[in-house]
């Protein structure tokens, strides 16, 4: 009996640990989604400036640059998958590895070749173990990406999307780097504190919407230096940018995940403990039942036998 | 009065400086040129790395390094896109 209240007290007090644990982790993460958001926001402006600027160019000068034409014949595509360093964000990393999975079919099917780029460790885990190609990996920055490692992604990816002008079936071309010829991203839209779903866009080649325009004509802007070297600046960095925004997405996405994970473990932590301590106690007071019945029975048992106590 | 420019300076992790204007003076990769109220457009790239200063109403100025920039003259604003931008040591 008194071994059935020590199992369970020390139950007790290993939940109650564990609860710690994952509360300061819902406390942890509920500040980083604030913070992330408030990254998402405070980026916003660059956003919508390099999108006038790439529209008042685009509207004044001959769009023709490799990144934004597409290429006629796809034969490798790039897929860049964000995920996250660490676990317990609940479905966090493996919806997004799904979502990619189920890309990397549909390319397959359509007879291209994909490129695997993983950023964040749990999915470079994933395609380790299972012996998948990666061409490259990044990891460590996932719950706070800066503009610096969105740069650094976003110039391997440009130089791999321009060494794959010149390929040809099977063949690196005259460079001889296998490049690819299409990019897509896989990342983890946040739609609100409950919601995240995980997405695929397609970033390279661009594509150039026609809109039409109300107010006119647009000014005739002088350029300097040429509209084309212009634009041959511009865009790599606007790609950065959207991959940059990406990550800052995903890092809301993940520090959501992670808070709802941590919270419904926090609340079944809660239960836990609430049912060992009424076990513990029924059987704290059966023992204490039970000790009473037979010191009581004793004591009868030595009346009944007329003892001359 | 002399009319204003309202000038944004934007950093692609934030916006670094906004505010009204008389001039901009910015070097692209052409040289350098100043930007005042009735500037025609004018997209530019700046040059690596370069200053850009913006003189306020009364004299003042403020100055910040910046990084992969670009210059967007508009009718009468001007935007400055940065990769990064830090304030430099003021010079008057």
């Amino acid at each position: 009996m008194a071994a059935q209240v020590r199992v369970l007290r020390q139950r007790i007090r290993s939940a109650k640990g564990m609860k710690k644990i994952t509360k300061a982790m819902e406390l942890v993460a509920t500040s980083r989604i604030a913070k992330a958001q408030a990254r998402v926001t405070a980026s916003l402006p660059y956003a919508q400036a390099i999108t006038g600027v790439l529209t008042a160019l685009a509207s004044n000068a001959r769009i023709d640059h490799p990144l934004l034409t597409p290429r006629e014949q796809v034969r490798r595509a790039g897929v860049l998958l964000v995920t996250s360093d660490r676990g317990l964000a609940g479905g966090y990393s493996s919806n997004a590895i799904r979502t990619a999975e189920s890309l990397i079919a549909r390319l397959t099917a359509d007879g291209k070749e994909p490129v695997l780029y993983v950023i964040g460790r749990k999915g470079l885990t994933f395609y380790r173990f299972r012996n998948r190609e990666i061409a490259a990996n990044w990891t460590g920055f996932s719950e706070q990406p800066t503009f610096a490692d969105a740069r650094e992604v976003g110039e391997t990816l440009i130089s791999a999307f321009t060494a794959g002008a010149d390929d040809t079936d099977g063949d690196a071309g005259p460079d001889g780097v296998l490049g690819i010829d299409e990019l897509h991203i896989v990342y983890t839209e946040f739609h609100s504190l409950m919601t995240q779903n995980p997405v695929t866009k397609i970033i390279g080649p661009m594509q150039v919407e026609d809109r039409p325009r109300s107010e006119g004509l647009l000014p005739a802007y002088e350029f300097e230096p040429e509209a084309e070297s212009l634009l041959d600046a511009l865009l790599p960095r606007y790609i950065n940018t959207r991959i940059y925004a990406a990550l800052l997405e995903s890092a809301a996405s993940e520090s959501a995940a992670r808070r709802r994970a941590m919270k419904s473990a926090t609340d079944n932590a809660e239960d836990m403990i609430e049912k060992y301590t009424r076990e513990m106690n029924s059987a704290r007071q059966a023992g204490i039942t039970q000790e009473i019945s037979e010191i009581v029975g004793g004591a009868n048992a030595l009346a009944a036998s007329g003892s001359e106590v | 009065m002399a009319q204003q420019l309202h000038v944004d300076l934007v950093a692609v992790e934030e916006k670094v400086w906004s505010g009204e204007a008389e001039m901009v003076v910015a070097r692209t990769t052409e040289g350098e040129l100043g930007v005042l109220p009735g500037h025609a457009p004018l997209l530019g790239q700046l040059a690596e790395p370069s200053q850009v200063r913006i003189k306020q109403a009364g004299g003042q100025q403020v100055a910040y390094d910046i990084t992969g920039g670009f210059l967007s003259v508009g009718a009468e604003s001007v935007t400055v896109l940065a990769e990064s931008a830090t304030p430099a040591t003021p010079a008057r």
